[in-house]
C-alpha cells in the first residue's frame, strides 16, 4: 500500500463501499480525499482517519459506518500479532491492568491478540473464519469488573464522592474492548474473504436506515436519541412550509405606511399575514410486540413536534383502544420505558395478546368517534396484521370520512404486503397506505405528509 | 498557514484553544486544501472559539457574519447607503445625470457587509459565518457562489475577486439539514465531547485556580453524565462553568452536598436533575 496507484486503489475501493451503504460520496470529493493523502502522507494511520473523514463525510450519522469501512480498507496490519497467543489466563491479567489503566493503546494491542488466540474456528479453509463473539464467550471481560475495581480502589483511584462513578466508567471501558474486538474480528475475516463482500455485509448502516422491524434494543435505543434532533429539523421544515403557504393578499395599509420611507412609492408590498390554522394529529398506534419499535418511535417523533399542532392525541391498541396522550407529556416522556408503560397504564389487550386490528378500529369509531373530525389528520401506525380476524373495513371507512386526511405507514416492505395474515391491500385501497421502514423514510413522509 | 498538524496543535494551544488530533488535522487541511470549513456540533463545544483561535494564530482580522432567520443579501454581502446617495443627488442639483450615477454608485456610497468584507483587500482574513443553519435556504445559495469562487459581483461596480483567499470557518447546530450542495464544498468536521484528557487539560487551562485532582473528579462526574442518556447533555462550556462555581464556593472536593447544590450548573432540565441525582445516589444521604 505504500506505492501511489496502490493507495488510490484502495481510496476508490473505500469509497465504492462507503457508496454502497447509502453515503453520497461524488468524485470531488473522492480527489479531495486523494490530496489530503497526499498531504498527510501515510504515517499516521489516525491522521489519515480524520482527514480522509473530513473530506468524504457530510454529517455525523456517517461516522459509524465509515470507522468500520476505514478499519477493513486501511488496516492496522496484516496477519496476526507477531508472538503467539499468550493463555487465557495471562491475557485476562493483562486486560484487567489495561482496564484498570484505561491504556487506550494496550486495549487495541490485547483486542488483536485476542481474536488471534481465542476467536478463529473451524479447520478447513473454506469453513473457517474470526469470530468475535467467540473470543468474547471465551475471555468474558465482563466478569473482570470487581476485581478492576478493586484494582483501582487499592491503588486509591478513586476515594470519596467519584468512586461511586468507577463502575459506569469501567463498564463503557468494557464495551470499548467488545467493540474493539469485533472490529478486529471484521479486519481478520476480510483478508481471507475479501474486503468489498465484508464491508458491504458485516457493516452495521447508518441508524437512519436501520430496518425497524429488525433492530436490536442498543440500535432502538440509539435511534430514539435522534428524535429531538430529527423533531426540530422536521419543525423547521414545517414552519417553512408555512410561511410559503402564507403569502397571500397585499395589506394596503401596511404598504402604504412602508412606503413612507422611500418617499410615497411603495418599493416593498407588505402581505397580509395569514391566520395559522393549525391542524390537529390523532395517532393510532399498534403497539403489540412486532411493530413496537416503530410505533414507539414515531409517538416520540410527533410528541416531540407538538407544538407545531394545535391538539394531538395519541391512541395505542393491541386488541383493544385506549387514550395514551397522557402518558406520552413533555417531561414524563422517559423514552426508554414508554412501551412498558404503555402496557401497565393503558387497556390495550383484551382476552388474548395479539394484535386485531378490526377490533381496535371499530372500538375507536365507536368510543372516540370525536376525536376525529374536518379538520383532523389521523395517522394509522402498525403492519395491517390482524391474525386472521375480521378486518372490520366499515370502522376505517367510517373513520376516513370523518377525518381530513387518513394515512397508514406500514413498517414493513411493499413486497410483503397481503403475505399471510396480512390485509395490508384491503386498508389499502380506503386510505393512503405508505411503506415506512426506517427513520429516513419516516422523516420523509412525515415532512411531505403533516398538515401545514 | 501551517507546516504540519502538530504545528496547527501547539499554536492553536498558544491561543488557548486545546484541539483534538480530529480538529487538528481538519484544520491543516481545510488551510492546505484552501476549502471552507463546515463545523458541526452539539452546543459549547467550541465551534466559534475554534475560528476566533484560528485567526488569532494566523494574526488574521475575524470577520463575522451571524446567521438568523430572514438574514438576506442586503445584510450578508453589501448594501447601497440610499440616504447618503439622496444627499448626494440633493447636493449637486446641477449636475448631469451622467455624472451623478457615475458618482453615487462608487466605493464611497457601498456598504460592505461580511461577506464582501472578507473578499476585498490583501491583509489575511478568517470569515467566520455562525449558525448556518439558521439562515433561509435562499442565504445557501448566495454562500455557495461566494464559498466556490471567493468572488461577488455588483453590478454596478462589476466583479470583485478575492486576492488572498479567506480562511473559512461555517458553524452549525444542525436545527436544519445545510444543502447537499453546501456540505459538498466544505470540510466536515464534527466536534463531539472531548475525550476524558483533553478535557481535563481544558478545565486546568480554563480555571488555573482549579486543583489537579478536583479537575480529574469534575471531568469524571461529566463524563458519567453524559453516558446517561439526558434531554441535554453537559457540555464543556458546562464543565468548566461548574469548575468555575467548585472554585469560587472553595470545594476542596467532591461530595454529595456540593453536588447536589450545583447539579442545576451542569443540567438544564428539572427531569435530567431527578435522573441524575437518583443514578448518583444523591438521595441516599
Amino acid at each position: 500500500m505504500t506505492t501511489q496507484a496502490g493507495v488510490a486503489e484502495r481510496l476508490t475501493s473505500l469509497v465504492g463501499a462507503l457508496r454502497a451503504h447509502g453515503v453520497r460520496i461524488g468524485t470531488g470529493e473522492t480527489v479531495d480525499a486523494a490530496r489530503a493523502v497526499g498531504e498527510l502522507g501515510l504515517a499516521d494511520r489516525e491522521l489519515l482517519r480524520e482527514g480522509i473523514a473530513a473530506t468524504l463525510l457530510h454529517g455525523p450519522a456517517q461516522r459509524q459506518v465509515f470507522d468500520a469501512v476505514f478499519d477493513l480498507y486501511f488496516p492496522r496490519g496484516v496477519g496476526g500479532p507477531e508472538q503467539p497467543a499468550a493463555g487465557r489466563e495471562e491475557l485476562r491479567d493483562r486486560l484487567a491492568d489495561a482496564l484498570a489503566a484505561d491504556d487506550r493503546a494496550m486495549l487495541g494491542r490485547l483486542a488483536i491478540e485476542a481474536v488471534d488466540g481465542f476467536g478463529g474456528y473451524g479447520s478447513s479453509p473454506e469453513s473457517d473464519g474470526w469470530s468475535s463473539y467467540q473470543a468474547l464467550e471465551r475471555l468474558r471481560p465482563q466478569t473482570l469488573m470487581a476485581r478492576v475495581r478493586d484494582t483501582v480502589r487499592g491503588q486509591g483511584g478513586a476515594t470519596g464522592f467519584t468512586d461511586r462513578l468507577l463502575e459506569d466508567e469501567i463498564r463503557r471501558r468494557i464495551d470499548a474492548f467488545r467493540a474493539l474486538v469485533a472490529a478486529e474480528a471484521r479486519r481478520r475475516v476480510a483478508e481471507r474473504r475479501g474486503r468489498d463482500e465484508i464491508a458491504r455485509r458485516a457493516v452495521a448502516p447508518t441508524a437512519d436506515r436501520l430496518d425497524f422491524l429488525f433492530a436490536g434494543q442498543d440500535r432502538l435505543a440509539e435511534l430514539r436519541r435522534t428524535v429531538q434532533p430529527l423533531a426540530r429539523k422536521l419543525a423547521t421544515r414545517l414552519a417553512a412550509r408555512r410561511r410559503r403557504a402564507a403569502r397571500g393578499a397585499i395589506d394596503l395599509r401596511r404598504t402604504l405606511r412602508g412606503s413612507l420611507s422611500t418617499g410615497g412609492v411603495p418599493m416593498k408590498p407588505v402581505l397580509r399575514a395569514r391566520r395559522p390554522a393549525r391542524p390537529e394529529l390523532v395517532l393510532l398506534c399498534d403497539v403489540s410486540g412486532s411493530v413496537s419499535g416503530f410505533s414507539d418511535f414515531t409517538m416520540l417523533l410527533v410528541q416531540a413536534l407538538h407544538d407545531q399542532f394545535s391538539k394531538v392525541r395519541v391512541f395505542a391498541f393491541v386488541n383493544r383502544i385506549d387514550e395514551v396522550t397522557g402518558l406520552l407529556e413533555h417531561g414524563r416522556a422517559d423514552p426508554e420505558g414508554l412501551g412498558a408503560r404503555i402496557q401497565a397504564e393503558a387497556a390495550v389487550t383484551g382476552y388474548h395478546g395479539s394484535s386485531d386490528y378490526g377490533m381496535a378500529l371499530g372500538e375507536f369509531a365507536e368510543r372516540y368517534a370525536d376525536a376525529a373530525g374536518s379538520r383532523t389528520t389521523v395517522f394509522v401506525l402498525g403492519d395491517a396484521r390482524t391474525n386472521r380476524s375480521d378486518p372490520n373495513l366499515p370502522a376505517l371507512r367510517q373513520i376516513a370520512e370523518r377525518a381530513r386526511r387518513v394515512h397508514w405507514l406500514n413498517p414493513e416492505q411493499r413486497s410483503r404486503w397481503g403475505t399471510g395474515d396480512s390485509v395490508a391491500p384491503a386498508y389499502a385501497e380506503l386510505v393512503e397506505m405508505h411503506e415506512c421502514r426506517n427513520a429516513r423514510q419516516l422523516s420523509a413522509l412525515v415532512a411531505r405528509l403533516l398538515p401545514v | 498557514m501551517f507546516t504540519s498538524v502538530d504545528d496547527v496543535s501547539a499554536r492553536l494551544a498558544e491561543a488557548g484553544y486545546l484541539a483534538s488530533r480530529a480538529v487538528a488535522t481538519t484544520v491543516f487541511l481545510a488551510d492546505r486544501l484552501g476549502k471552507p470549513l463546515l463545523v458541526e456540533g452539539p452546543a459549547g463545544v467550541g465551534k466559534t472559539e475554534l475560528a476566533k483561535a484560528v485567526a488569532e494564530v494566523a494574526g488574521a482580522r475575524l470577520v463575522r457574519l451571524q446567521c438568523y432567520e430572514g438574514v438576506d443579501e442586503s445584510r450578508a454581502l453589501y448594501e447601497w447607503n440610499h440616504a447618503k446617495q439622496l444627499l448626494r443627488i440633493s447636493a449637486g442639483r446641477d449636475e448631469t445625470w451622467d455624472e451623478a450615477r457615475t458618482d453615487i454608485f462608487s466605493e464611497e456610497f457601498l456598504l460592505t457587509r461580511p461577506l464582501l468584507t472578507a473578499i476585498r483587500g490583501d491583509d489575511p482574513k478568517v470569515l467566520l459565518i455562525d449558525e448556518t443553519d439558521k439562515a433561509d435556504v435562499e442565504v445557501e445559495g448566495l454562500l455557495l457562489e461566494v464559498l466556490s469562487d471567493f468572488q461577488v459581483t455588483v453590478p454596478e461596480l462589476g466583479t470583485i475577486t478575492a486576492t488572498r483567499r479567506p480562511f473559512v470557518v461555517l458553524t452549525s447546530n444542525a436545527s436544519r439539514e445545510l444543502s447537499e450542495a453546501l456540505r459538498r464544498r466544505c470540510l466536515f468536521l464534527h466536534i463531539g465531547f472531548p475525550e476524558e484528557e483533553l478535557e481535563r487539560r481544558i478545565v486546568r487551562l480554563k480555571v488555573p485556580g482549579l486543583d489537579e485532582t478536583l479537575a480529574r473528579s469534575v471531568v469524571r462526574v461529566v463524563g458519567t453524565l453524559r453516558a446517561m442518556d439526558l434531554r441535554k447533555e453537559p457540555s464543556v462550556a458546562e464543565t468548566v462553568d461548574w469548575a468555575h462555581t467548585l472554585l469560587a464556593l472553595g470545594a476542596e472536593s467532591l461530595d454529595e452536598t456540593v453536588v447536589r447544590a450545583t447539579l442545576g450548573v451542569l443540567l438544564k432540565h428539572q427531569d435530567d436533575v431527578l435522573k441524575a441525582s437518583a443514578k448518583l445516589d444523591l438521595d441516599a444521604l
